[in-house]
């Protein structure tokens, strides 16, 4: 137990990330279920705790969005997932600074340690949402979970940005350095490049997060006034005021937080473009666009994040600047979805599970993308804005398109840590089920937030009738939650019951894929480029390994 | 050749005895790298001394460029705040920023840094001087060795003057009645110079320990790569000071 613990093999690493994930997305999904349930039935008291109150929604939002944000949608795609494949792809033998790579995990994990403690100190979780704006996240008068909570808060994610800067570091240099022999970039797979890119996202927007903590430390513990304006009252109390701009902090916190989007959806595409290939046995149709589009993607994902920021005060023509350059990057975005929709044209599709999960990451993908440039509108942003219909955008096209590429991952790789598939029934339903389950509890949020109604609101129903009409609305989507979670307890039963009881495979290319993590020899030398399936009309089912000798077809 | 060094032409024309025992010497000089002759191409490419030498310095690069972003980071949060206004009832519009007299001594404190940076470049070079690597790799002596010790330690004192002059500036400026919460210029002085500060300490605990790898190290490339990757760090601490000072002097 210790040895699989304190290992430095990046396959138990993986292992060891995807537990770390599993506690996070359950803590995550939990939270969720207590917030619909509070917004269905407000009056409801939940055994342990009791009626919920407004600051107890608010620190539910808070958790919900940092545990789901940092430490499922980027562990897995950016940690989890390399750990399990990248050396492989590249015929590495390991990561190139193996302990620095564990040094990673474990840091990580203190992280998430840290941040769950918010939940046992007195008084509770930070209030102030997984963005935390000062002035309220920098003053311990703001509420409760403001003290010690949002110190722990702050602790973790400081703690979180230097172990995901340490093992992209270590990401980065491996891909660089330690492939194999005939492993050109030409010939890298799409994840790998993916991954070069968001490592190198990483390496810069983490940083700027780690700044922006520490500096709100300070302002917290050491008198400073960095994200402090004048003239703060709460409560009718004149609190501790300085002379700084929340501005500051919202400027950092989405040079951070758009790279971050990236960061979480990069790998997920470049899954997405191999296991399209492998599943319609044909090659990806432009290579080249594809790699240049994942490029461009990261340089323009670094220049977008004012458009976060339309509503709060920023100078109306950076407010057009960014605009615009949301608009340039949904392009390459665009190049990538029509890149798949033409695979799947005329493609030969074998629908196996991570092919239909994959499948349902291009719908989430298109269906929250194509809200993105609306929002993007500073206009029509003034009236969205902190309404449901951002809610039902991010959740959309970065948490159901991201977890659905989680899933796709997890069923395609996993005979290589059990020499077994997954179950296909029980995956199939999973798929299904889930689908129309995200569907109805994400999409009805569209119209929520078109008639007005606004994020953080604890209830619908009080004094106020404005939003009353809108109750069975909620009521639906609440019960489309409670399925999506519910159904969640089939894929854990076919992940355990798998790893004994699933189809045992006897080579180690259970899906004929051409990558190298799927190869039977130890050290291949690369020949081929990364996705050599016959096309369509070729005879039979051809396709040439990255591992075997060039030959042609 | 398990080591890396860099030929000179002057040692190539002067050592060259013309016949058999030397490998062949139609190499190029390739500033710090070379090695990749093919009298012991048996060794993979993947595992050489020369791309594990390589390896380090791109992890030691990629943790830089986080450096720089953290800097760089710092450095737009004084901008932003230096043009931060606010609007007072009886004034109009207020900047609260006051222009701080950086202490005089931060130029010779400049000055340290920048020749701490020409002693550890001298270091550097000595480990990669290729008759030297030769020799040590042969276990016939640590001539690399000892002529870099001396110019670590001289690295070593100047980065601890440096630090000592830091501290100077700091109490001069506690003296004046600036502490890290007086105003906004303040802290951002502080912060600026001790963040720097806090990385030249650990670039310092990184050259003693390159100063002991080269005397403990039993392999000639992991000597190499101690002293190697200090020396970059170095090297880019030195670069950010410049952009801080300059930032410190010329902006207020």
């Amino acid at each position: 137990m210790t040895r699989r613990l304190f290992t430095t093999n990046p396959r138990a690493l993986a292992l060891n990330y995807l537990f770390l994930a599993l506690l996070a997305v359950i803590t995550g999904t939990l939270l969720s279920l207590l917030m619909r349930i509070h917004r269905t039935w407000p009056n409801l008291a939940i055994p342990p705790h009791g009626v919920i109150r407004p600051e107890d929604y608010l620190a539910l939002v808070t958790m919900h969005g940092t545990l789901m944000i940092f430490f499922v949608l980027t562990v897995v795609p950016q940690s989890a997932f390399p750990n399990l494949v990248l050396p492989a792809q590249i015929g590495a033998e390991g990561m190139a600074f193996s302990r620095l790579n564990a040094a990673a995990f474990w840091i990580t994990a203190v992280s998430l340690l840290v941040l769950l403690a918010a939940f046992f100190v007195p008084e509770g979780a930070p209030i102030s949402g997984w963005t935390n704006y000062p002035p309220l996240s920098a003053l311990s008068a703001a509420g409760p979970g403001q003290t010690t909570g949002m110190d722990l808060w702050l602790v973790a994610i400081t703690l979180f940005c230097l172990a995901s800067v340490l093992s992209s570091a270590n990401f980065l240099v491996t891909i660089l350095n330690n492939r194999a022999p005939g492993m050109t970039f030409a010939r890298l797979p799409l994840t790998v490049w993916s991954w070069l890119v968001s490592s190198g996202l990483t390496v810069i927007a983490f940083t700027a997060l780690f700044v922006a903590a520490s500096l709100l430390l300070a302002d917290r513990h050491f008198g400073t006034s960095f994200f402090l304006p004048s003239g703060i009252v709460v409560n009718g109390i004149p609190a501790r005021s300085g002379t700084g701009t929340p501005m500051l902090w919202l400027h950092l916190f989405w040079f951070f937080g758009h790279p971050e989007v990236y960061i979480t959806i990069l790998p997920g595409m470049g899954l997405a473009s191999s296991i399209l290939a492998n599943f319609t046995r044909r090659p990806v149709p432009a290579y080249r666009l594809m790699v240049i589009a994942t490029l461009l993607i990261g340089v323009l994902g670094l220049g977008v994040w004012g458009h976060h920021m339309f509503v709060s005060g920023m100078n109306p023509y950076a407010g057009t600047a960014f605009g615009l350059t949301t608009i340039a990057i949904s392009v390459p975005s665009s190049a990538e979805v029509l890149t798949w929709l033409v695979m799947l044209f005329r493609g030969r599709l074998h629908p196996t599970t991570p092919m239909l999960f994959i499948l349902g990451f291009l719908s989430f993908f298109i269906a929250g993308g194509l809200t993105g440039p609306i929002l993007a509108q500073p206009a029509l942003d003034a009236y969205l804005h902190n309404t449901f219909f951002v809610v039902a955008h991010f959740h959309l096209v970065m948490a159901m398109a991201g977890v659905f590429s989680i899933f796709a991952g997890i069923y395609y790789w996993y005979p290589l840590l059990t020499g077994r598939r997954m179950n296909e029934l029980l995956g199939k339903i999973h798929f299904w089920i889930s689908l129309i389950a995200a569907y109805g509890a994400f999409f009805p949020m569209h119209f929520a937030g078109l008639a007005g109604e606004p994020r953080h609101y604890s209830q619908l129903n009080g004094p106020v009738e404005s939003f009353t009409r809108l109750i069975p609305v909620e009521r639906g989507i609440t019960w489309s939650a409670f399925l999506l979670a519910a159904v969640q307890l089939v894929f854990l039963f076919n992940v355990f019951w798998s790893a004994r009881r699933g189809v045992a495979e006897s080579g180690t290319n259970p899906w004929r894929a051409t990558t190298l993590e799927w190869s039977p020899i130890a050290h291949p030398i690369i020949g081929n480029s990364p996705y050599e399936y016959a096309p369509a009309p070729a005879p039979g089912d051809n396709f040439l390994p990255q591992w075997e000798p060039e030959k042609p077809f | 050749m398990p080591a890396t060094f860099t030929r000179h032409t002057v040692e190539t024309e002067r050592k060259d005895p013309g016949f058999g025992g030397k490998p062949p010497l139609d190499r190029r000089p390739t500033g710090g790298g070379g090695g990749d002759e093919n009298w012991d191409s048996h060794h993979s490419r993947r595992h050489g001394p020369r791309e594990q030498l390589i390896r380090y310095r791109m992890a030691v690069f990629s943790i830089l460029a986080a450096d720089l972003v953290f800097f760089a980071v710092l450095v737009s949060a004084f901008f932003v705040r230096q043009s931060a206004t606010h609007i007072s009832p009886s004034d109009g519009v207020v900047s609260d920023w006051h222009p701080l007299a950086p202490p005089p001594i931060l130029w010779i404190n400049t000055a340290i840094l920048l020749l701490s940076a020409f002693t550890m470049e001298i270091a550097r070079r000595q480990l990669f001087h290729e008759i030297d690597i030769m020799e040590e790799w042969l276990g016939l002596g640590r001539p690399a060795v000892r002529r870099a010790a001396p110019w670590l330690i001289a690295t070593i004192l100047l980065g601890g003057a440096f630090l000592a002059g830091q501290w100077i500036a700091w109490r001069q400026l506690a003296q004046q009645g600036l502490f890290f919460s007086s105003n906004p210029n303040s802290y951002f002085f502080y912060l600026v110079t001790g963040t720097h500060a806090v990385h030249l300490f650990l670039g310092l605990a990184a050259l003693l320990f390159a100063l002991a790898a080269m005397f403990r190290f039993k392999r000639v490339e992991m000597r190499q790569i101690a002293v190697d990757s200090t020396s970059w760090y170095w090297h880019a601490m030195g670069l950010f000071w410049i952009f801080l000072f300059v930032l410190i002097v010329f902006f207020q």
